[in-house]
């Protein structure tokens, strides 16, 4: 398998600046494979795009890196370090951060709130590392109150309006709104912000764009756009082809759970393997005969 | 019984349908014909709205706006188990079979809108003499049974409901080619017998193998139709697929 | 003395009788994925329509079991058709609290019409034994197996053969596709709901017979019972229930045998928690497959809630504050003050239930142990009351949690069911640990309320420190809620999934919760015994349990002011309109109808 894929950069190179690696993961459920033997190598500062049909294992391939499910077979490591089965929270400590299909965002907290739980992980005052008794120093802390508290909590405050900043004046003047009363599109504004409010090393984005319209999706790509010439590492699934050609460094085709081709975005999209995989396979050989004579 | 003028128009019409889901648009004015006798797909790739369009013909999901008729009645506000009375009957995405019931409970759901057991009993002979294959596992449990089985019992028990039409939604999804040879030749049986069919479908080659007409749907839209055999080999359904701009 | 053959056999019997009630609340919960708390309450229903028809109407035997379970069906559907099926498109917890409310209701009902007193329920058999080897057998226990295999027969002939049957059975395995073969998944529920009450019913006769006693407390046990039964048979598995129905009907009677009967329920409830902790799906399925979630996810309504100036809310401190200065009765002030200590347990459980989501039905359980710790550390250590009263809160705060923890793991229907198994638990513990609570004879002379050493006379003064201790913990409450750990608490009830993805640890902020709400409970148990000066194991119950959650629903989940808004008026009220004890509770579950069909989000709105 490997003879047959292009790679569009020296291998030994992207191994070397890897942020994340995975090799050989995969995922069963019952007889079927959902996610199988994937290797992939993510270089910090890259946009890699996961497309291929309905079915091909994209979401579930996010979930084991995300923590979500445990594969059963292969390993995936950040910055070199394994991190293969590590729950969610541990791996939003080590700032890996995702977006979810559809969006999830809390729809009883308000936009600002939101966005600092994004940034839960980054608390410090208020959150001491201590073992034990840690939890009730945070309740303590939390009811007190101490200037450093207090402090840490304005600035986090501020980094998220700097943060939505970003929208222009999509989310802002909705900042103290609840978000179940925001439109679908905001929502999944929310959702990237609440992501970058993590200061994520990685970013994972499920879908950023479904159920948007052409406008709300070019403004989108160009957000990602800028996120990723800021510097910031992502792994994305999309299905509007076009948008991730414009984006990507690489992109990545999964047909039933295998990885059938890689490169630049052009590539792939003439590949004849991808074109099979998302307009289907033809007849198989006698049946097409059969149909040829009873033409 | 008054003697009408013979049924004209359309079997089913879909008429600038307009779905949501919460404030996501899925589908924007989507009209689409189903003629009488005819076999019908529906292709488009991920997220295009494909599955939603089931779910409104079988009144799972209401649209926003639009009509929706069969036979010249319309169906909105239906409930389904009154839609599949009025002669439409379902082959599910993924079959979802009653996986712990047998394959002879399966296939005989189907019938369960009718009341004339004797031929109910009749139609099961049948459909055994149609999918010959299933005979021996009557009495197995559905959920045993293998992709191929499984669709084959899936459109055993569509059948037996003596529909007028019948909606498929990605009956060849992960099927070994030899199934999927078979699950197309019964399709054109079925429909040779007078039965419309409605398909959904990502795999576009094989569709327009079968069909008469097909619709092309792109996030939402349908951005081409028309007759299967002029379809199959037009460059637009690659590039609705994979992201260009469809030129109209 | 009974022989190990006898206990066999006692246990089957009891078994077979577990096995119609969880019978039924597995069909249920396979077809709609709802525990059905109103399911004792059917039981009830059949035990008295029992009572009526062998004592005051004298039909014999056969016909007696057909009325009993033609009634209970119908209960059963009325229920289904105008208690459940309005809600069908209503949040997620809506379900839930309405079979709560239901169950309520139909208690009150029953013993409204009836008075609580136990009464004899006769089986009109004939009072004779046989031999079967070193046990012995009777009349009332084959009538209990031929009914419990009659029924199972029937059923099982029901579900095979009819078409109605097939219906369940398909919308069981997959409700959509059960539509789209065009099953009415109405009539299923409606026939689902009818069968399940018609043995709920039987099984409260029977059980009323075996005993020859019938009362109205049978009601929450038998729930919990078939739900333990049912648990351990896998959720919605309907053989499963019968299997594990046995097995429960041993595990009782051979702990009765070995620990003695006031064991009896201890060990049901623990078999439950332990199964719901290390096999949620069952003893007989493999542990590796995801438990069917009843209902779980985002179940709260999203509402806004009603902004109260801040004006509004001095007013309101100042009105209460002076109000012992006007001329009012001590009467008034005494129903503020027990106003007060329930807002108090209001406040914990809208913190657990509201604002992160655990609907915890066994909250009074945590009033009951800081009671008896202030009680006793006052008493026989001497220890100074205010002083106790924070001890008891603690403890609450550390063995509440700890209790609860088991219940982490849980999602939706499964911890109300776990927190309510826990809270009954406390109570058996209670009743039972004769060495340290004194068992049934409970605690007495617990010394009056003091502060600094000066003890609190004259009713003014106890509201005045009730009301300060409250508005303290409301305060502390609301600080809390305006922190970070308040929005981690929100965000974990929103969704659990995203809270994780970004870092929130679950089981720490739920530690939390009941760490802070085990607090105020404690305390508002600990100021109720030194006012009471008296309390055993049934002075903080059930129903204490189920007033909370109804205070907690009308002021609005997560809501400070709701919680005490809503105990002012649920306290109160019915004081105000001298409203009779006994019919207080029904208009309590009447309420808490209302409000889960009009107006989920309560009063003054979730937060």
């Amino acid at each position: 398998m490997g003879a047959e894929i292009e790679k569009s950069t020296n291998a030994a190179v992207v191994r070397h600046a890897s942020l994340l690696s995975l090799r050989g993961l995969t995922r069963r459920f019952g007889g079927l494979t959902a996610v199988d033997d994937i290797d992939l190598d993510l270089a910090e500062g890259e946009l890699v795009s996961i497309i291929g049909p309905n079915g091909a294992g994209k979401t579930t391939l996010f979930n084991l890196v995300t923590g979500l499910d445990r594969p059963d077979g292969g390993e995936v490591r950040l910055d070199g370090v394994p991190i293969t089965g590590f729950s969610p929270e541990k791996l939003a400590g080590r700032g890996v951060a995702r977006t979810f299909q559809l969006g999830r965002v809390f729809g009883n907290l308000s936009v600002m709130e939101n966005v600092l739980i994004g940034a839960h992980t980054r608390l410090r005052a208020v959150k001491p590392a201590t073992p034990l008794i840690g939890p009730l120093l945070e309740l303590g802390l939390a009811l007190l109150r101490p200037a450093a508290v207090r402090a840490e909590e304005e600035q986090l405050r501020e980094e998220v309006r700097g943060i939505l900043a970003r929208f222009g004046e999509r989310l802002l003047p909705r900042i103290d709104q609840p978000a179940y009363s925001l439109s679908y599109a905001n929502r999944r504004r929310v959702e990237i912000a609440r992501a970058l409010a993590l200061k994520p090393r990685l970013l994972l984005l499920d879908e950023p764009t479904a159920g948007m319209n052409p406008t709300e999706t070019t403004e989108m790509q160009g957000l990602v756009a800028e996120l990723k010439a800021g510097g910031l590492t992502i792994l994305l699934i999309e299905h509007k082809l076009d948008m991730v050609m414009r984006l990507s460094d690489r992109v990545i085709v999964m047909d039933e759970g295998k990885k059938i081709a890689e490169g630049a975005g052009e590539d792939v999209r003439n590949d004849a393997r991808v074109i099979e995989a998302y307009l289907g396979h033809g007849l198989s050989q006698p049946a097409a005969a059969a149909r040829e004579t009873a033409a | 019984m008054n003697s009408a003028a013979p049924p004209s128009g359309p079997l089913l019409r879909l008429s600038n349908i307009n779905t949501f889901y919460g404030q996501a648009q899925v589908h924007f004015d989507l009209s689409i014909d189903v003629q009488r006798g005819h076999i019908v797909c529906l292709l488009g790739g991920n997220a295009s709205g494909k599955s939603t369009t089931m779910k409104i013909i079988l009144g799972l999901v209401r649209p926003r706006s639009g009509e929706l008729t069969f036979d010249g009645a319309s169906t909105l506000g239906l409930t389904t188990p009154q839609i599949v009375r009025r002669g439409i009957a379902s082959v599910p995405e993924a079959r979802r079979l009653f996986a712990d019931m047998s394959v002879r409970e399966n296939i005989l759901m189907g019938a369960f809108v009718r009341n004339d057991s004797a031929e109910v009993a009749n139609d099961l002979e049948r459909m055994l003499a149609l999918f010959p294959k299933l005979g021996q596992r009557l009495s197995q449990r559905a959920g045993s049974l293998s992709g191929g089985e499984q669709q084959m019992v899936a459109m055993a028990r569509a059948l037996m409901s003596q529909p007028r039409m019948i909606v498929m939604d990605e009956p060849t999804m992960g099927l070994s080619p030899l199934y999927v040879d078979r699950v197309l030749d019964l399709i054109r049986t079925i429909n040779k017998e007078g039965v419309s069919i409605f398909m959904v479908e990502q795999n576009a080659s094989l569709a327009l193998e079968i069909a008469h007409e097909a619709y092309v749907l792109q996030t939402g839209r349908i951005v081409l139709s028309g007759s299967a055999r002029a379809l199959k080999d037009d460059p637009r359904v690659r590039d609705a697929y994979l992201g260009g701009a469809v030129v109209a | 003395m009974s022989s190990w053959l006898d206990y066999t056999i006692n246990g089957l019997i009891l078994g077979n009788v577990y096995a119609l009630v969880a019978v039924g609340l597995a069909l249920i919960f396979g077809v709609s994925r709802l525990i059905n708390f109103a399911q004792g309450s059917i039981y009830l229903v059949g035990a008295y329509v029992g009572w009526v028809a062998v004592v005051a109407l004298r039909t014999p035997l056969f016909v007696t079991i057909v009325l009993v379970a033609a009634i209970a069906a119908l209960v059963g559907l009325i229920i289904e058709r105008f208690g459940l099926r309005p809600l069908q498109n209503s949040v997620r917890i809506a379900p839930l609290l309405a079979t709560i409310g239901i169950s309520f209701v139909l208690d009150q009902i029953v013993m409204l019409t009836f008075s609580p007193n136990p009464r004899a329920l006769p089986s009109q058999l004939p009072d004779i034994r046989f031999q079967i080897g070193t046990g012995t057998i009777g009349p009332l226990d084959i009538l209990i197996a031929c009914i419990g295999i009659t029924s199972a027969l029937l059923l099982f002939v029901f579900l095979r053969y009819s078409k109605l049957g097939w219906a369940v059975r398909a919308t069981a395995q997959d409700r959509d596709a059960a539509m789209q073969m065009g099953v009415d998944v109405n009539r299923v529920n409606q026939a689902v709901f009818g069968i399940a009450a018609a043995l709920g019913g039987l099984s409260g006769m029977l059980v009323g017979m075996y005993y020859n006693q019938i009362d109205t407390a049978m009601s929450l046990h038998a729930t919990l019972k078939g739900v333990v039964a049912e648990v351990v048979g896998g959720a919605g598995n309907v053989p499963g229930a019968v299997v594990g129905s046995l097995l429960l009907g041993l595990v009782e009677s051979y702990g009765v045998a070995v620990f003695g009967t006031s064991y009896r329920n201890l060990f049901a409830f623990l078999l439950l928690i332990v199964v719901l902790v290390f096999r949620p799906n069952g003893l007989f399925a493999s542990a590796k497959q995801a438990p069917p979630e009843p209902l779980t996810g985002t179940f709260i309504a999203p509402s806004r809630p009603v902004h109260i100036p801040r004006w509004a809310l001095l007013v309101a401190f100042a009105a209460f504050a002076l109000l012992p200065f006007l001329p009012v009765s001590s009467y008034v002030l005494q129903t503020l003050i027990n106003a007060w200590l329930f807002a108090m347990l209001a406040l914990s459980l809208t913190l657990v239930a509201g604002t992160i989501g655990l609907v915890s039905l066994g909250h009074a359980a945590l009033l009951a142990i800081g009671a008896y710790t202030s009680a006793l550390l006052s008493l026989d250590f001497s220890v100074p009351v205010s002083m106790s009263i924070i001890c008891g809160g603690l403890m609450s705060a550390a063995l509440g949690t700890l209790l609860i923890s088991p219940s982490f793991r849980l999602r939706g229907h499964y911890v109300s069911i776990a927190t309510l198994a826990i809270g009954e638990i406390i109570s058996l513990v209670i009743l039972n640990w004769e060495t340290v609570t004194h068992g049934p004879i409970g605690v007495s002379g617990i010394p009056p309320l003091s502060l600094f050493g000066f003890e609190l006379v004259g009713v003014a003064s106890i509201y005045w420190f009730s009301f300060a201790v409250m508005v303290l913990l409301a305060l502390l409450q609301v600080r809390l809620l305006g922190s970070h750990i308040g929005r981690s608490f929100r965000a974990i009830r929103d969704d659990d999934v995203a809270a994780r993805a970004y870092g929130l640890s679950l089981n720490r902020y739920k530690a939390l919760a009941f760490i802070f709400g085990g607090f105020a409970a404690g305390v508002s148990g600990g100021i109720a015994a030194h006012l009471y000066s008296y309390i055993n194991h049934e002075t903080f119950n059930t129903q204490q349990s189920i007033l909370a959650l109804t205070i907690v629903i009308l002021g609005g989940l997560g809501n400070v002011a709701g919680a005490i808004a809503g105990s002012v008026a649920l306290v109160g009220l019915p004081e105000v309109f001298r409203i009779a004890a006994e019919y207080r509770i029904l208009i309590y579950g009447i309420v808490l109808l209302l409000l889960v069909r009009f107006r989920p989000q309560g009063l003054l709105g979730t937060i």
